[in-house]
């Protein structure tokens, strides 16, 4: 029989797991870009990437304190963003999506390419690099939580630090939403040329956000590798679609919306899987082996998706009142 | 606004002794806002616009009239910095404008309108006209964190707005959406907007075009009333009736070219706009054309035998 108590507490770790943490980061970078300034970032995982190695190469390759690391893979989202940018950012705003889906793989690519095995780990990734982390953790050691949510001292620090920074930047965010700098933004949603004639420098204010919202997914790309390795396959476009169904879960031009999304996502996620493996396991699904079934949870996010656009393409938080007006 | 004018009911002043000398195209101003000299906007094989010199008279009305195609349009955006001429100097108040982003243009003090309304739907009309505010603080990435440094700007912001709704009778409307404006109620937003940032000069492409007849009157007062508060206007029209009621001045653009200058009055006589706007043909009656006759004639012939 299913142990429905096991598959619910299972569920219930990932509202509270890094990982949630990290994609709902992820997603409210995309938030800035796509749901509040208008630019069509397809190339979140690439950013996500960025913080990724920048932080493991940093600290495994140069020895680099924890700080150091991090600056090191924000410093290299600002260039990404600004390389990618300074091109595309006059044109219309297709021409973005199309540059950094195509940036995203190639920084994928390079990252899995031999030539720099030393440095990258080509295919195998990268491990080792959690040390300088764990030395900050001030948690002596034990077990921390309630059921299901017991941790030990290195899991219970990274959740509270992952969390802490989801709050800032969500913080950050909302602050500079409502102030006179997101009212310019948010006109560059609307209609760029508009506001050009307004006197705002449009490409500026494009480029300020596309760096705010890449910084964004490049912490959320640390905080995604401090529970696992570093995997390149990790970082391909359907990381970036999956950032997507969480902003258009919870609602693009949102604060709160990425968050509660990405929650919801993983946690239902990882009911499906575990009820699909359990079922099958049970026999409920007679015409599936197990490797199907592993496939299938994808199949059921996408479905999901479907749905949510079709009848609440606001999101959960959205306002529906801007509905009324989309074309 | 206590001091502005009450709605007019007679004819206009006209600002009239603008010009130097003979009425005719290119002619010197007494006060010159804007000068062109030779700016050429080619696109491939067409010549959109090619003016030799065109001077903008400060402190009065202007009307750039003409066919569709004459120019007007691509006019306008080479001068707000919207498009680049292929040849050509032009300045605003004393300062070249050659090279500078439109968004440069903007903060000098020359602010334009679309002939396509431009609302920004999904913002408030309240937000729509704070954000034509000019220098504000909070529009900075750092400050913007900090809201007590923009807090007073932007309250003081807010009553202007509000006040210019009031004018444009928008102030009903300053929560919704501008997408759930009219078609006029958004040339209107458009137009306060533009009025925002205090600008020298406006430049209202095609204002009436779409707005209602019961509209219409007051949008005239309105850019009349730019005038009595020192505004320059330039602006593009189709409605004769509406150039000569409010223009000061009339530049007509017909291939690229400025065919004529003048008063309205005088200009609409003028040889060169009538051909420009009927063809040079127009009195030449189609009927008398012997090979037409001729098959109007097979024509009938034809229905007679069936």
């Amino acid at each position: 029989m299913i142990d429905w108590g096991q598959l619910f507490s299972n569920a219930a770790v990932e509202l509270i797991s890094p990982t949630t943490a990290a994609y709902a980061l992820a997603a409210l970078g995309l938030a800035v870009h796509f749901g509040f300034t208008g630019l069509l970032n397809f190339g979140q995982a690439g950013f996500m990437a960025l913080g990724a190695y920048g932080y493991a190469i940093s600290t495994l390759t140069f020895n680099f304190p924890v700080w150091a690391s991090v600056l090191v893979g924000i410093g290299a989202s600002v260039v990404f963003a600004l390389i990618l940018g300074v091109p595309t950012l006059r044109l219309r705003a297709d021409y973005l999506a199309i540059v950094t889906i195509a940036a995203a793989e190639i920084l994928r690519l390079i990252f899995t390419t031999n030539t720099y095995i030393d440095v990258t780990g080509s295919a195998n990734g990268l491990s080792g690099y959690k040390g300088g982390f764990a030395a900050l953790n001030p948690l002596p050691e034990g077990t921390y939580g309630f059921a299901p949510f017991t941790n030990n001292s290195y899991d219970t620090w990274l959740r509270i630090v992952a969390w802490t920074i989801v709050i800032l930047a969500c913080l950050f965010v909302w602050l500079l939403m409502r102030s006179p700098w997101g009212r310019v933004v948010k006109g560059i949603r609307e209609d760029e040329d508009a506001v050009r004639a307004l006197g705002k420098n449009v490409f500026s204010y494009k480029m300020q956000s596309l760096i705010i919202g890449g910084v964004l997914g490049t912490v959320a790309g640390m905080i995604f590798i401090l529970p696992r390795a570093v995997v390149p396959s990790n970082y391909q476009t359907t990381l970036t679609f999956f950032i997507y169904t969480i902003l258009l879960l919870g609602g693009a031009a949102t604060i709160l919306g990425p968050v509660i999304g990405s929650i919801i996502f993983w946690v239902l996620l990882s009911f499906i899987s575990g009820f699909i493996a359990r079922a099958v396991e049970v026999g409920w699904l007679p015409f599936l082996s197990n490797v199907q079934a592993g496939q299938l949870r994808f199949v059921i996010v996408g479905v999901v998706l479907m749905l949510i656009v079709i009848y609440r393409p606001q999101g959960i938080f959205g306002n529906k009142k801007e509905l009324a007006f989309v074309k | 606004m206590s001091n502005s004018p009450a709605p007019r009911r007679g004819a206009p002043v006209k600002t009239t002794g603008l010009h130097i000398g003979e009425a005719e195209p290119g002619v010197a101003k007494v006060d010159p806002i804007v000068v062109l000299d030779g700016v050429k906007r080619t696109f491939g094989g067409l010549t959109a616009v090619d003016v030799e010199h065109l001077e903008i008279p400060r402190n009065a009305i202007t009307a750039l009239i003409g066919p569709n195609g004459a120019g007007k349009t691509t006019l306008f955006n080479l001068l707000t910095g919207f498009d680049k001429p292929n040849a050509g100097t032009w300045s605003f108040d004393g300062q070249t404008l050659a090279g500078v982003p439109s968004f440069k243009v903007a903060k000098m003090g020359q602010v334009r309108t679309f002939q396509l309304t431009k609302a920004l739907a999904l913002l408030s009309v309240l937000d729509n006209m704070k954000l034509g505010g000019k220098d504000q603080k909070g529009e900075n990435l750092f400050r913007a964190l900090v809201p007590s440094s923009w807090r007073d700007q932007d309250r003081a912001l807010e009553e202007k707005a509000i006040e210019l709704l009031a004018r444009f009778k928008l102030d009903g409307k300053k929560d919704d959406y501008a997408a759930s404006l009219s078609g006029g109620q958004r040339k209107l937003l458009e137009m306060a907007r533009a009025l925002m940032s205090d600008p020298a000069l406006v430049m209202l492409d095609e204002p009436m075009a779409g707005v209602n007849p019961a509209l219409t009157q007051s949008l005239l007062d309105h850019i009349l009333d730019l005038k009595t508060q020192g505004m320059t206007v330039l602006f593009v029209e189709h409605d004769m009736q509406m150039v000569r009621h409010i223009a000061d001045w009339v530049v007509v653009m017909a291939e690229g070219r400025v065919v004529a200058e003048g008063a309205p009055r005088e200009v609409m006589q003028n040889q060169a706009v009538i051909d420009a706007y009927l063809g040079s043909h127009h009195d030449t009656d189609l009927g008398e054309d012997p090979t037409r006759v001729d098959t109007i004639k097979e024509l009938l012939h034809d229905d007679d035998r069936t």
